[in-house]
């Protein structure tokens, strides 16, 4: 998930990545939860723009509507809807139990929950299952169905003709009982199944892009979409609790977010009660004003997410190994955290995957100190020597990066670091639409790119494969996450051994994972800068805070009575 | 958007000044006698030693950086220290309160390091205010004289020949002036800024990051501006009695242009010069601000009231240091041009135009 707004970026992942992942847990992370309180009232949140993209549930690829998606709409199976660790595990939601796959992982059955009610009265059963698979390939947009979902058997038909697709051998269907044929093992199938894209929606859903999200199982409804003005979810009066886990039944009658404060209002309207939460993180100057008086309606978690800038490993003078390590060498975390917000929002850190996410290992080769765990400073001696061996001293260099504050201090820090290297760095800032698509197209011949990921659900893939896989390079796209252009044959073939020993045996994969993160971090594809940390800032009313590590702050959890 | 515009005064035969008496201008070259003028204008002369004081401590600006303050205010100095009152302090501090979230840069300190406190990449405010003073001025003069000049030199043409000549220059001009000033500015720099090559016409290559591409094209923008009112001059002058004295004694056309009508036209673009440098400086800062303008690490007025953008509430003397020196420059330039205006053309009007 490309921060909070993915967008179509991830439309061309490739193949690869399906027949990659693994299934194991993620270690949690550290959250804390206030007091429960009572049902009703209004949860008033406010945002700057309403969700970029369609509302539709099958496109909008953004957090700030998933995180309403979620209270509205269910899939098969769903993360657990509790803070901490707890959080990121699979558990049934529309089905009645998680099946173990047959025939070599690609045959899966789902039972369904009897006497579940959409939003409109209408009763779930099978054919919604089906219609709303072949949905996703009929409205022709949605970014990922011909990346996540097509390994269903039919799939690929159902790609190239959109308007006639038929999963009628991919998806069967008997009453209640759902059956997935898919093409190959998939050891991430779950994990897809969880996120909005597979959301079951009503068979008599239009198969174009809906303006209000259609109805669905969740706790509420969508009332109200206007972009303009605001979003408003009420009760779904047809609504039972069948998995306090899955889908509990919420706390405020209506969630409404509004739409049109900067993010220095938000935090003004949230000091002053005017609004219960804050869509948007709070501007840097903020910080310690929220820190000093509103200490207590302040909540720091830790997100899976990693900023970074890319070198593109095909173009000079980062197409040397021995250039690039200098680099990271050189690169001092601190400095690069406090940019951020300083060591409470921001860990320093120098490999791809974040802490507690399925693989991950501490390792750190770039820094001072002799250890290869943590890191603890920069080595500029060792960098400068290593910068002359690559023989790439004097080279032009462009810092490309985005004119968002943080983003753009990131980038002048690099343009200082890299002159005093012996590069001829300058900076290049573009707007944050323009810039992640342009430093994907590798006919841009970006040098040094800034980038962040956040995951789209706990898997090594989703980090390691996604962003660096051979198969994720897509040449003069615009939709190639692999801004690097980074393919390693040695390790590739690593990642599609873990890919596939995550069908069997998630713990062996995940050891695999591991290499595969200390292997990539050797290669220095990128300099991996910090994991930063997510700031939730609530009004004095809101109580029960509770913060997912997959869906972050829950919202209707969360009690205003 | 508020755009000046020039209207001078028709007949110059008749150009005393308000409580000026013939005697005290006859005999005297309208040089001198502007000179004069303007030596008696107070106010004129304050406006002028408040812009060349800005513009010599502008220009100071490395002996500041390197002899005082002894920084680079170029690069990032993030995890630095200074000292402050005998004590070592991190020029990025962390914030309070219980949870200590937030970095902040260090404020004003009104000692040599950090004067004015330090911007979000831990820079001396005051030294990148001084340096931003430079590129400001640099720009906003050169950009103002580069306008005046091609606008002076083709009024000239398009008022002396007209004809065809007028009638395509004068559309051309109707075609930059039919664009808002800024959203012209802001479509060339965003294609300029994003060209890897930057401008290339063969002969002359300018780096996208070259203080010449926002000079050229804030001057390109501006050039109908001047090339309007001097025309009209042009083709008044063109029409008086010593013009045709001279066709008649057989001058050729660029003599009649540089001896004959140039110097009756030049005090009108003299008079417009301060008020377009004033405007262009303005200009300039709004396409900092907006970051098409100079680009970072380099600094100008505009740039540096960026950095302080994100830094209002903590540390708003990063955004007001150089809102503070856009303010007096903006304000002697207009109060001198109006001084030169009275001083060369008494009688003319200089009036905004919305």
């Amino acid at each position: 998930m490309k921060r909070w707004l993915i967008g179509s970026s991830l439309v061309a992942i490739t193949l690869a990545l399906v027949a990659a992942g693994c299934g194991g847990e993620s270690k949690s992370t550290t959250t804390k939860s206030t007091s429960a309180g009572g049902k009703g009232g209004d949860l008033i949140t406010v945002a700057n723009a309403a969700p970029s993209g369609s509302p539709d549930p099958q496109v909008n690829y953004t957090l700030q509507e998933w995180q309403l998606l979620i209270l509205s709409h269910d899939g098969l199976i769903a993360f657990r809807r509790l803070s901490g660790a707890p959080g990121t595990k699979k558990v049934p939601d529309l089905a009645e139990s998680i099946p173990e796959p047959t025939n070599g992982g690609k045959t899966w059955t789902f039972m369904l929950r009897s006497g579940i009610k959409f939003s409109d009265g209408s009763t779930l059963d099978g054919a919604d299952v089906k219609a709303t698979f072949e949905r996703l390939f009929k409205i022709g947009n949605s970014p990922n169905a011909g990346t996540w979902y097509n390994v269903i058997q039919g799939a690929d038909a159902c790609i190239k003709t959109p308007k006639t697709c038929d999963l009628s051998q991919g998806i069967k269907v008997n009453g209640n009982e759902v059956t997935f044929n898919l093409t190959i093992a998939d050891p991430e199938f779950l994990d897809k199944l969880a996120v909005p894209f597979a959301f079951i929606l009503p068979s008599s859903t239009a198969t174009k892009n809906v303006d209000i999200p259609p109805p669905g199982t969740g706790p509420y409804k969508w009332a109200q979409y206007a972009p303009s003005k605001q979003i408003k979810l009420v009760r779904n009066t047809f609504f039972k609790e069948w998995s306090k886990d899955a889908q509990p039944a919420g706390n405020p009658d209506t969630i409404v977010q509004k739409f049109g404060l900067t993010p220095e209002a938000q935090v003004t309207a949230v000091e002053n009660n005017q609004a219960d939460w804050m869509f948007d993180q709070p501007p840097a100057d903020r910080l310690t004003e929220l820190s000093t008086k509103y200490a207590d309606r302040v909540h720091v978690n830790p997100l899976t997410a990693v900023w970074y800038f890319a070198f593109n490993v095909r173009e000079k003078p980062f197409d040397n190994l021995k250039a690039r390590q200098g680099v990271n060498y050189a690169t001092d975390r601190n400095a690069l955290v406090k940019i951020y917000g300083g060591p409470k929002l921001a860990l320093p850190t120098c490999q791809i995957l974040p802490p507690n996410f399925p693989g991950y290992k501490p390792y750190c080769p770039y820094t001072t100190g002799g250890g290869t765990e943590k890191w603890t400073g920069p080595d500029l001696a060792k960098a400068q020597q290593l910068i002359k061996a690559s023989g790439t001293k004097g080279a032009a260099v462009k810092v490309n990066t985005t004119t968002n504050d943080v983003d753009k201090a990131l980038g002048l820090y690099f343009v200082g670091l890299l002159n005093k290297l012996g590069y001829k760095a300058t900076l290049q800032a573009l707007s944050p639409d323009i810039q992640y698509p342009y430093s994907q197209n590798s006919s841009n011949h970006t040098q040094f790119a800034f980038s962040s990921w956040y995951q789209d659900y706990p898997a090594a893939s989703d980090f390691l494969n996604i962003l660096l896989g051979c198969g994720s390079f897509h040449p003069n796209s615009n939709s190639s996450p692999n801004i690097a252009e980074f393919c390693h044959k040695g390790i590739q073939a690593n990642m599609d051994k873990a890919g596939k020993l995550g069908i069997t045996d998630p713990d062996a994969a995940n050891e695999l994972w591991a290499q595969v993160d200390k292997d990539v971090t050797d290669q220095a594809p990128w300099v991996s800068m910090f994991n930063p940390k997510y700031i939730d800032v609530l009004s004095e009313r809101v109580k029960g805070y509770q913060f997912s590590p997959q869906w972050y702050f829950l919202l209707d959890q969360a009690s205003v009575k | 958007m508020a755009e000046f515009a020039y209207e001078p005064e028709p007949e110059p035969e008749a150009r005393l000044a308000p409580g000026e008496s013939a005697r005290e201008i006859s005999g005297r070259s309208p040089w001198r006698i502007a000179g004069r003028r303007l030596v008696r204008d107070r106010i004129a002369l304050a406006a002028l030693a408040l812009f060349l004081l800005i513009v010599v401590v502008s220009f100071l600006a490395p002996v500041y950086a390197n002899r005082i303050a002894h920084t680079d205010p170029f690069d990032s100095h993030i995890s630095a220290t200074t000292t402050v009152d005998g004590k070592e302090v991190d020029v990025i501090q962390q914030g309070g309160g219980e949870l200590g979230l937030g970095e902040v840069p260090i404020g004003p300190t009104w000692q040599a390091n950090y004067f004015l406190g330090a911007d979000n990449q831990g820079r001396d405010v005051a030294a990148r205010v001084l340096y931003g003073g430079r590129a400001s001025l640099a720009i906003g003069i050169g950009s103002a004289v580069i306008c005046c000049l091609i606008a002076l030199v083709l009024a000239l043409l398009a008022g002396f020949f007209r004809g065809w000549l007028d009638a395509t220059l004068s559309r051309v001009m109707d075609l930059i002036w039919a664009f808002p000033v800024y959203l012209l500015a802001i479509s060339i720099a965003t294609v300029l800024l994003t060209t890897p090559e930057g401008i290339n016409f063969g002969f002359v290559q300018i780096e996208a990051s070259s203080l010449w591409v926002p000079t050229l094209i804030i001057a390109l923008v501006y050039i109908p501006y001047v090339f309007r009112p001097v025309r009209g001059q042009v083709l008044s002058v063109r029409e008086k009695g010593y013009v045709d004295a001279s066709i008649s004694q057989g001058a050729s056309n660029l003599r009649l242009m540089f001896a004959e009508i140039l110097p009756n036209v030049i005090s009108t673009v003299i008079v417009m010069l301060p008020l377009m440098i004033a405007t262009t400086v303005l200009t300039e800062s709004a396409l900092s601000f907006l970051s098409i303008g100079v680009q970072p690490p380099q600094a100008s007025w505009g740039t540096v009231i960026e950095d302080g953008q994100g830094l209002l509430y903590t540390r708003p003397w990063v955004a007001i240091a150089p809102g503070i020196m856009i303010v007096l420059t903006v304000l002697s330039l207009n109060v001198l041009g109006d001084g030169v205006r009275d001083a060369l053309d008494p009688r003319a009007k200089v009036r905004v135009k919305e």
